[in-house]
């Protein structure tokens, strides 16, 4: 066996030991399923988790977008659900930040992070670069109850008297920091801290187990390049969490430090209610540094598995090559280096010294590069390719369209002086929304659709899948292309109601016809929901390989077991995208087909290898 | 070419079924993790900087220097208290002592690792002891420093308002800004913990050590693996030492 002869680590040898024997069928239900250390296991716990994140956070929304909608609308029939957050018929303005903080949050770090690297990271990386399981099962296993652990504590927060977190998913202090502020940052700011301490360690125990896997158990023949671009996305996602989600840790428990226990690391000069605080010295531009040298990387934590997800379905389904192959790992190593030093562009109006904003503004303007260059190559893969329309690759084309559609705005955004007028409105709100929001999601329902029968060894229905694409490609669409306008008309972001305002009057329609777009596209998803859930049952079965995929997964059994491949792991011969190679016998050549069987389609420097 | 040996897969260092760093996947996932930790004690010393640049540096001669919260404090008249020298003025002397200490015990854990490299049970049980004792006594020097610290000079300092305050905690401090204070407490807590969770580590290893489990085993890479991180957290010290006496 490959991995066995390759360390003189015991731990290894047991472990892999362990997995040789296929015998797995009769291990009890509860370390199948519950306390499994089954990469693919651990992987279908993330996305029924991310999943149920999804749908609370898409909820909370709706609720927003109906105060925002309809200002004038009651709020009685939700009583029963909301309680004492309704107060004579309107939702409690307070509610209403804690609202906007959740879904932030939820979204952001529980569906997008958890739910689509914790998914796709865990179930694609092994079956991929043909290993048994992860490096370290028990790691992995660890980051899955972490994760669970964080969001209990994230969803009891929800059930506070005084509320959960309510100043916003990037908790700016002092208004997180005093609990005197508002209700919100009373106990639920501390269960907010406390859940996204433990989130922060899952994502740690998940990171180093991703990267030391790529770079240790890759199979025979798998060299760097000859990765499909999920693994690269993965493994540089991975590498940037890992550099910037301890300084997100670092400045939680300052925080938290300012909070509990008196210090003033944030704090200087407050007052309220009249009443001078004894701290002074600190600053809250520090946090915002500290906040966003995770929260810039984090939106690229967020849209780079994603990208990673797309270029492999983009492939697959137009049976071509994917276009620029080795410039699309030089963009990917392009944006995530670059994602670490332009952070201080959401900063832009906060007193940073202006020249610093310039610095800042450059780096971020040539992020701009390895993006397009991205754009181009998917563009030019999909140009005179065979087109299969599955489910997947409507889902992939639609990310390209609302990945370009998003990250046009951000070349205005990311000027400093523009975003004087732009910052914190609605137009930031549309552009995040559409280029890291909804793009990501794009990603993930590709990714889902694409990879379900791998998960499940069942099909997803394409019917119902098509009918699910193009409501939410469509509610996409209305909900954030109007909200542009909305934003460069002035609406600031995070407030409760505009009719104290004469000059926003004009433009109650258009919140009315947003705030409807997003419900029914929140609606929308309970048709993939129920695809989802049914197909696992009832689903057509799948075959081997359903896609005429190159890629090692397809060549597991249809239900892989723990170790994924019965027999002997498969070696790599070429590179994932031999798709449509002149004089093939058939339109795609797995990786594990050596170049000696395919003598009548191998290139001139690839007769070498025959 | 000869098509038997083509059928191979290639064989390079990074083509796959080897371990491109000669590294074992538990010892990688270590240097990660203290890639990870090092952006940690980033962001903490990146505050410290912040902070005291946004604060007033003393500007006189240093005899005539006394702690006032207008200014960030010189560490030299802080820090010079020593164990049983009552009132002498020793500066950094206490501190120096305490860096030597940990360094000894770097010193020690390599001898640990080298042994363990010799598949020499005795010598790594000898060499872990020591390195033991000297992170303890560390640790002991810390809490001793911390005491003081807490209890602060007799003079103490005088505030405007006429009142006399000694020592420092979270929300006061007789040696200048309280954010000082703070910024100590925090940054020597945090590696103090990085500290203490190493000599836990080390006395697992040694347990195991003693029970021949690695000598079973046939390698001793737990030991090195202990070790990386054992050096980290000296590497740290080195780096919080210059911040906060040197600077």
């Amino acid at each position: 066996m490959a991995n066995t002869n390759i360390t003189a680590d015991t731990d290894v040898h047991a472990a892999h030991a362990h997995h040789e024997h296929d015998e797995h069928h009769d291990e009890h239900w509860l370390f199948k399923y519950i306390f499994s250390q089954d990469h693919k296991m651990i992987a279908k716990q993330f996305l029924i988790m991310g999943i149920f994140w999804a749908f609370l956070g898409g909820a909370l929304s709706s609720l927003f977008r109906i105060q925002l909608g309809w200002p004038e609308a009651s709020f009685s029939w939700l009583e029963p659900i909301l309680g004492q957050w309704v107060e004579g018929g309107k939702l409690n303005p307070e509610f209403f930040l804690a609202l906007v903080t959740m879904h932030g949050t939820i979204m952001v770090f529980f569906v997008l992070t958890a739910g689509l690297s914790g998914t796709f990271s865990n179930f694609l990386i092994p079956l991929q670069i043909g290993a048994r399981d992860m490096a370290s099962g028990f790691m992995n296993m660890l980051s899955f109850w972490f994760f669970f652990l964080s969001s209990i504590i994230m969803f009891v927060s929800l059930f506070l008297q005084t509320g959960p977190a309510a100043a916003g998913w990037t908790i700016y202090p002092p208004l997180s920091a005093l609990p005197q502020a508002m209700p919100g940052s009373g106990a639920g700011m501390t269960y907010w801290l406390v859940a996204m301490a433990l989130f922060i360690i899952s994502q740690l125990l998940g990171g180093v187990n991703y990267i030391t896997t790529v770079i240790n158990l890759r199979t025979r023949g798998m060299s760097m390049t000859k990765m499909p671009l999920t693994i690269w996305a993965f493994f540089l996602t991975a590498v940037l969490g890992l550099l910037s989600f301890p300084v997100l840790f670092a400045a939680a428990l300052l925080l938290i430090f300012d909070r509990s226990f008196g210090t003033s690391f944030y704090l200087s000069d407050i007052y309220v209610a009249g009443q001078a605080l004894p701290n002074t010295g600190g600053s809250p531009i520090l946090f915002q540094h500290l906040f966003w040298f995770l929260g810039h990387p984090e939106v690229y934590i967020v849209i780079l598995p994603a990208m990673g997800l797309v270029s492999e379905v983009l492939a697959t389904n137009a049976r071509k090559p994917i276009f620029g192959y080795r410039a699309m790992i030089g963009s990917i190593f392009g944006i995530a280096v670059l994602s670490l030093v332009v952070w201080a562009h959401h900063m832009f109006v906060s007193g940073m010294n202006p020249f610093l904003g310039s610095v800042f503004m450059f780096l971020t303007l040539i992020i701009a590069v390895p993006s397009a260059v991205k754009v181009f190559n998917w563009l030019a893969t999909l140009w005179r390719g065979n087109i299969v329309f599955t489910t997947a690759m409507l889902y992939a084309i639609g990310f390209v369209s609302i990945f370009i559609s998003g990250g046009l705005t951000g070349i205005l955004l990311g000027n400093s002086a523009v975003d004087i007028q732009l910052h914190n409105t609605y137009f930031v709100v549309a552009h995040f929304h559409l280029v890291m929001g909804s793009a990501a999601f794009f990603g993930m329902f590709c990714g889902v659709y694409h990879w379900f029968p791998k998960m499940f060894g069942r099909m997803m229905d394409e019917k119902l899948g098509y009918v699910h694409f193009w409501l939410t490609f469509l509610g996409v669409y209305l909900v954030f292309i109007p909200m542009h306008y909305v934003g460069i008309a002035g609406f600031p972001r995070r407030y409760y109601s505009f009719t104290a305002f004469e000059t926003f009057s004009q433009f109650a329609d258009l919140n009315m016809f947003i705030s409807a777009a997003a419900i029914l596209a929140f609606l929308g998803q309970f048709i993939f929901l129920f695809n989802f859930i049914y197909s696992i049952y009832r689903g057509r079965r799948a075959s081997m390989n359903p896609w005429h995929s190159n890629t090692l997964e397809w060549t597991t059994p249809v239900n892989p077991g723990h170790g994924n491949w019965p027999g002997e792991i498969p070696a790599v011969y070429r590179w994932p995208y031999d798709y449509s190679k002149p004089g093939a016998a058939e339109d795609f050549i797995p990786q594990n087909v050596p170049f000696s069987q395919t003598e009548s389609s191998n290139l001139p420097n690839e007769r070498d290898f025959e | 070419m000869n098509t038997t040996t083509l059928e191979q897969p290639r064989t390079g260092t990074w083509d796959g079924g080897n371990e491109p760093f000669k590294a074992s996947y538990g010892k990688l996932m270590m240097w990660f993790f203290l890639l990870s930790d090092t952006f940690t004690f980033a962001a903490f010393l990146t505050t410290y900087g912040f902070i005291r640049h946004s604060h007033h540096a003393f500007t006189g001669s240093h005899d005539t220097f006394k702690f006032s919260v207008d200014y960030w404090p010189v560490p030299d008249k802080v820090f010079n208290a020593f164990p049983g020298l009552h009132g002498m003025d020793l500066p950094l002397a206490f501190v120096a002592l305490m860096t030597m200490i940990l360094i000894l015990s770097s010193v020690t854990m390599v001898l640990a690792v080298e042994a363990g490299h010799r598949m020499d049970q005795k010598d790594v049980q000898k060499w872990l002891l020591w390195t033991i004792l000297f992170g303890s006594c560390f640790i002991g020097s810390q809490v001793w420093e911390w005491t003081h610290f807490i209890h602060g000079t007799e003079a103490g300092m005088t505030l405007v308002d006429g009142t006399k305050i000694f020592g420092a905690n979270l929300v006061q401090n007789q040696y200048g800004p309280p954010l000082f204070a703070d910024l100590f407490f925090f940054i020597t807590g945090f590696h103090g913990t990085h500290v203490l969770s190493g000599i836990v580590l080390l006395i697992i290893i040694f347990i195991n050590t003693v029970n021949g489990t690695y000598q079973r085993r046939g390698h001793y890479e737990m030991v090195e693996k202990v070790g990386l991180y054992w050096h980290f957290v000296d590497l740290v010290w080195v780096f919080v030492f210059t911040f906060f006496y040197l600077v």
